[in-house]
Parts: C-alpha cells; sequence; structure tokens
C-alpha cells in the first residue's frame, strides 16, 4: 500500500500507520514524497514493514514500537528517539541527536550520523557504518552503540552502563568514559548484534569503551574531571 | 544575642558558620524544596474589595465560579478541572510512592490534575489520578508512549523555577531497585537529570517536537510548556510560538527534591514579577486566555491563588504546599529530625532520602509513615480550603467567576511589589515605572 505526501498529509499518513486494521492483513507500506517532512512515522506500535522513498526531517520514526521502517535516504534530528522496539533502516546520513534516549530495537545507519548519536540511550541497539559526531553517547544509560568509522571528540562523556565500540579512531573521551578490554564475551555480543542485524563485519577490529564509573557518586575529590 | 553585642551585618552568625562549613568541607550544599530568603511575594498585595463603586456577591451563597479548561488552543481533548488549583509535578524517586498515590487521591477528589515528574508514570499514581499530566524531561527516564498515550496532558519541562537552567539531581541514597529500573540505571549512583532536551535545542526546535507528540497522540492531549522563572516575558512569548496549549511558569520559590542551595537561593526571578511579565506577553501576542497560564512557585494559600489569578493567571499549581498538606515539616517524629539535624518547620532534608514524616523517602520503614488514604484526604482538605478562601475574596470584589478577579482588584503594600506585579501602591495610583 502507498501513501503519496504529496497528495495526502502526514496526520493521515500517520493516523492510518497508527491504527493499522488487523484484518486486512496490510503489512507493508512504501512513503512517497517525504521531501523532508518531520514526525513521519512517530508513534508507530505494530508490527509493520513500512519503506519510506526519500528524505525525512526531524523525529523520523520517533518513539517507534515494533515497526520495521527503511528509509531511502537523509534523515533529520532525532531519527528513532526514544524507540522502543522495532527496527529503523536509515540508508543515507543522520543530523543530530539519532536514537537519543532509545530504550530498544535496533538502529542501523548506513551513512555517517552527526553529533550527540545515542544520547542518553537506554537499551537500543545502535549501528553506524560511516562516523559519528562529537558527543555521542553522552550520558548513554544502556545498549550499545557500534561506529564502523570514526568517532568525533568526547565520545561517552558520562556514560553510565551502555557499550561503544568503534573499528576506526576515537578523537577523544569525554569525561568517565574509558577504552575497556575487549574479550571473548563482548565479542560473541557483538557477534551476535551482527548476526542478528545481518550485518557482515569482524567484531574483533572494534574497541570497547564504557564507564570507569569514577564519576557515579559526587565526590569532591573529582569534582577537577567534571 | 547579648544586648551590647553588634552582629555584623555583612558577615551575620548564619554567613559565618557556612563559609566555615565549606571550609571543613569544600563543597556546596544540597537540599530540598525552595528558597528561605524573604523575596517579594504574594503577601505584599491586598484586594481592595467592594464598596460604593462595586458590588459584591453574597459570601456563602451566591455561585462563583471556579473551574477551567486547560488546553484548548490545539488539542481534541483539553481537561476540564473542578478547581483552577494543580498538583505540580513531582517525581517518584523522589517522593514515594505513598506520597504520589495520596496525592493522586487528593487532586481527584476534588476534580484537578496532578502531574508525575523525572523517572515516570507509576501504576499507582494514573490509577489514583483522575488526570494526570505526564511530564517529558530532558531526562526521559521512564519515558515510554504508551504512557505518553495513557496521560490526560503532556508537559515538557524546559525549567523549574528552584533553578532554572539546572538539571535535577536524586542522590544515590534514593536510588532503590524500583526508582533504578524505572530510569534505567544502576542503583545507588548518584542519578542526574540532564539540563537540556536531548533533541532539541530551542524554540524553532521544539516546535517540531510538540507536533511529533501530537502525532504520537492523535492530537488529543494539551501539551504544557513549563518553564523557570528566568526571562518570562521572552520564555512565554517563546512558548506560545512553538505551539503550547498551556504554559506552566515556576518563580523561584518553587521546590526542588535536590539542589545546589546556592542555585535555590540565587537563581531566577520572584513568582509575582514573573508572572506579570508573563502575562504582558500573552497579552500583547493576543493569546491571554487562548492559552492558558499556570503559575507556581510559593502558593500557600487561597489568598495567594486568587492574588495569581487577580494578575492573570488560568490556574495555580502546587507542590511544596501539597507535600505540607501530606505532612512535610509536621510535628511528628521529632526524634528522626533531630537527627537529621533539623526541626519540624525547618527541615529541607529531601536529598537524604530520609524524610522523618515517609513522604520524600523511598526506605519502606519511613513510608509506612504515610498512609495515602489518609493523607490523600488531608490534601483534599486543604485544597477545599484553599478553594473555599479564593471563593470568598473572588465574591467580596464582585466576581461570579474567579478567572474575572482582575488586576484593578489589587493594591501594593511595598514599592517593590507595586513595580514587579505593576499594581497601585497602596492610598496611591502610583506604579514605580508606568509613565
Amino acid at each position: 500500500m502507498n501513501f503519496d505526501l504529496n497528495k495526502k498529509t502526514l496526520r493521515e499518513v500517520n493516523q492510518h500507520l497508527q491504527n493499522i486494521d488487523r484484518e486486512k492483513n496490510t503489512r507493508k507500506f512504501e512513503i512517497l514524497n517525504p521531501q523532508g517532512q518531520h514526525a513521519i512515522c512517530a508513534g508507530l506500535k505494530e508490527d509493520i514493514d513500512v519503506t519510506i522513498k526519500g528524505h525525512t526531517g526531524y523525529y523520523c520514526a520517533g518513539m517507534n514500537q515494533k515497526a520495521n521502517i527503511t528509509v531511502h535516504g537523509n534523515v533529520g534530528t532525532g531519527v528513532a528517539e526514544n524507540m522502543m522496539s522495532g527496527k529503523i533502516i536509515v540508508k543515507g546520513n543522520a543530523s543530530q541527536s539519532a536514537g537519543a534516549t532509545g530504550h530498544g530495537g535496533a538502529l542501523i545507519i548506513e551513512g555517517d550520523a552527526s553529533s550527540r548519536c545515542g544520547i542518553s540511550m537506554k537499551g537500543i541497539d545502535i549501528v553506524v557504518k560511516g562516523s559519528v559526531g562529537h558527543m555521542s553517547a553522552f550520558m548513554a544509560q544502556k545498549g550499545n552503540l557500534v561506529v564502523m568509522g570514526d568517532a568525533d571528540a568526547d565520545l561517552g562523556d558520562s556514560i553510565y552502563e551502555a557499550k561503544i565500540f568503534v573499528k576506526g579512531k576515537v578523537k577523544s573521551l569525554g569525561s568517565d568514559c574509558v577504552e575497556k578490554k575487549m574479550d571473548q564475551k563482548n565479542i560473541d555480543e557483538l557477534t551476535r548484534l551482527f548476526k542478528e542485524l545481518n550485518i557482515s563485519e569482524d567484531p574483533k577490529k572494534f574497541k570497547r569503551y564504557g564507564s570507569s564509573r569514577n564519576l557515579y557518586n559526587f565526590k569532591i575529590d573529582n569534582v577537577g574531571a567534571y | 544575642m547579648k544586648k551590647d553585642l553588634k552582629e555584623f551585618k555583612t558577615f551575620p552568625s548564619s554567613t559565618i558558620k557556612e563559609i566555615q562549613r565549606a571550609a571543613n568541607e569544600g563543597i556546596y550544599q544540597i537540599r530540598g524544596l525552595g528558597a528561605k530568603r524573604k523575596v517579594p511575594d504574594f503577601d505584599d498585595l491586598v484586594f481592595l474589595g467592594a464598596s460604593m463603586s462595586r458590588y459584591p456577591l453574597e459570601g456563602y451563597r451566591e455561585t462563583c465560579n471556579t473551574s477551567v479548561i486547560l488546553g484548548d488552543r490545539f488539542a481534541k481533548k483539553p481537561i476540564k478541572l473542578d478547581i483552577p488549583i494543580t498538583i505540580a509535578g513531582m517525581s517518584f524517586g523522589a517522593l514515594g510512592a505513598n506520597a504520589k498515590e495520596a496525592l493522586g487521591r487528593g487532586a481527584s477528589a476534588m476534580g484537578t490534575s496532578t502531574t508525575t515528574g523525572d523517572g515516570g508514570m507509576t501504576q499507582e499514581e494514573r490509577g489514583s489520578s483522575k488526570y494526570l499530566v505526564y511530564q517529558l524531561l530532558p531526562s526521559r527516564y521512564g519515558m515510554n508512549p504508551d504512557d505518553l498515550r495513557k496521560a490526560d496532558a503532556i508537559e515538557v519541562v524546559v525549567g523549574q523555577g528552584a533553578k532554572p537552567g539546572g538539571g535535577g539531581m536524586l542522590l544515590g541514597q534514593k536510588i532503590n531497585k524500583r526508582v533504578a529500573g524505572m530510569r534505567t540505571l544502576p542503583e545507588g549512583i548518584d542519578q542526574r537529570s540532564a539540563c537540556r532536551h536531548p533533541d532539541w535545542t530551542g524554540p524553532d526546535d521544539l516546535e517540531i517536537k510538540i507536533q511529533e507528540l501530537r502525532e504520537i497522540t492523535n492530537w488529543e492531549k494539551p501539551i504544557y510548556i513549563k518553564v523557570g522563572a528566568a526571562r518570562p516575558y521572552y520564555d512565554t512569548t517563546l512558548a506560545v510560538k512553538a505551539g503550547a496549549d498551556v504554559v506552566v511558569l515556576d518563580g523561584m520559590q518553587g521546590g526542588t527534591a535536590a539542589t545546589q542551595d546556592v542555585f535555590i537561593e540565587h537563581v531566577g526571578i520572584p513568582t509575582l514579577g514573573a508572572l506579570r511579565e508573563s502575562v504582558d506577553a500573552l497579552k500583547e501576542l493576543n493569546m491571554h486566555r487562548k492559552v492558558q497560564l499556570v503559575v507556581s512557585g510559593g502558593i500557600r494559600t487561597g489568598a495567594d491563588v486568587a492574588k495569581a489569578m487577580a494578575m492573570g493567571a488560568d490556574a495555580v499549581s502546587i507542590g511544596s504546599a501539597a507535600m505540607m498538606a501530606l505532612n512535610c515539616n509536621a510535628d511528628l517524629y521529632v526524634e528522626d529530625y533531630k537527627t537529621l539535624g533539623t526541626e519540624p518547620g525547618y527541615c529541607h532534608h529531601c536529598h537524604t532520602g530520609k524524610c522523618p514524616v515517609g513522604v520524600a523517602t523511598q526506605d519502606p520503614e519511613l513510608e509506612k509513615r504515610l498512609n495515602p488514604i489518609e493523607a490523600g484526604k488531608r490534601l483534599k482538605n486543604y485544597l477545599t480550603t484553599l478553594t473555599l478562601e479564593l471563593q470568598t475574596l473572588a465574591r467580596a470584589n464582585g466576581k461570579s467567576d474567579v478567572r474575572n478577579l482582575e488586576p484593578e482588584d489589587l493594591a501594593a503594600l511595598t514599592v517593590e511589589a507595586a513595580a514587579m506585579a505593576r499594581v497601585p501602591l497602596a492610598g496611591t495610583d502610583w506604579i514605580p515605572g508606568k509613565k
């Protein structure tokens, strides 16, 4: 089933996708002419497949639950923000705050992601096949951020229990973020993730970063670290 | 103090003690609740009442409407409250589950709303609240679209009166298993809530963020924007521009669960001055009464409510006072106050998690001290009292609807209050700064 955003309003399209008639059993949808509109496919909650043919604006697939959404283009700020489950694939590049505060599911960005990718992530798996901008995984709480390219400055600043895997170079690490040993358990985890997401990569080529947990409790001795 | 001893005005004994505490500990003080310093407030205003030129309504008998509709600018399902007094956002984590339930019970009994807080929505709170406002905070702890759809309104929190420009804190002693689980954080860590939202940075972005929230909730829910009283004229203007249905303005007397004392006492402006600026902005935009204004920060009595409404608020919100109705700072378990180094009436130790009356704690034993049903009844009684006081004052000024109260009904007792509230100094027609 196709929706042409030149002919239908965003509200009409989102309303349809948010209220799927299970009896009709239509599970595949295509959105044409997105033209950078914001909040396309925000708030979907059924296990449907949506293909978006073109570029999207802010908050594409925001708070997604269960749906699989593929964007054949670039995405604006906050793609898949606060996503709960499902899978989002971006064929192009992503603007800032990709996957912000995501609780679950997977976000795959085939190009680059701008600054603050994975900010405050809470369980989502984010794979960026290109590079990520500065302050990525800022205050990241849980989940995995996998970067196949490079990471810009202050990666993982104030990170909690999320894990970061980077294949390329890291310009600098943020407060309390340190390189950690990539042991067999981590390699197995990454292998499983790549398999689930159908990604061909060698986990052994990645370095792992995470929290040193020195700043978890505010101590005056650490004040210089902030 | 002995009569023949002269205290330093610049260095009173309290200041000397604080200097010496800082010298010993090397760290600022963190505490709960709001500003303790005296600032111009609603006590500095009086109602004129009716006389020869104004016609009063009978104090008990004649109808005086208190209901208010919030969020009818864009939302399909605005909220109709029976009274214009709402319960402010306070997190589960800062408060215990019993306290949250009690707030819901008291508010619901009066046909008004309560509000979540950082950390998400609890079942107890949703279950006990007829109208529940769900906060979208920078941390997004516990945020999920199912709860968003369960809410009656959504409040995007930009700032808080106790700490405009500052994020939240919840110290490790309050992060038990349940709180940690809801926030996806390890137990026992000092939890930090970010001061900025993770996916928008200014009013243009916020407009788009609000569009997303409306898309997710079928354009049904009223969207509030809450700002701390920093630059209320501009913040209100920008909130309207961003598409708010309701602006919530929180003055510097507003409380917090835990923040640096220096922040609480020295950042933000008093509710009195902030309210006037916010109303000015709405009027200039021709949006007064179209975008509703909810004011909080130091509201204690029906007189405060009435004065805020006379200055142009559509409703008020109470946090600290609601906690006090539950028993915060009550003269109970005095030994436990002493253990904290304080006394009933002076306590601001919400941050410790050792609340003697079981309101601001996650300790199961302390929580037992707060029965949510009884505490809910106390809150209902308090809200009833505020409403009766509000109606009495409105009738005395000849108003059959509390929203008909107006600045013309007020006079100021101090030059500062006259300048801030922009009402005449009592006995004169002088409003400082007005030509």
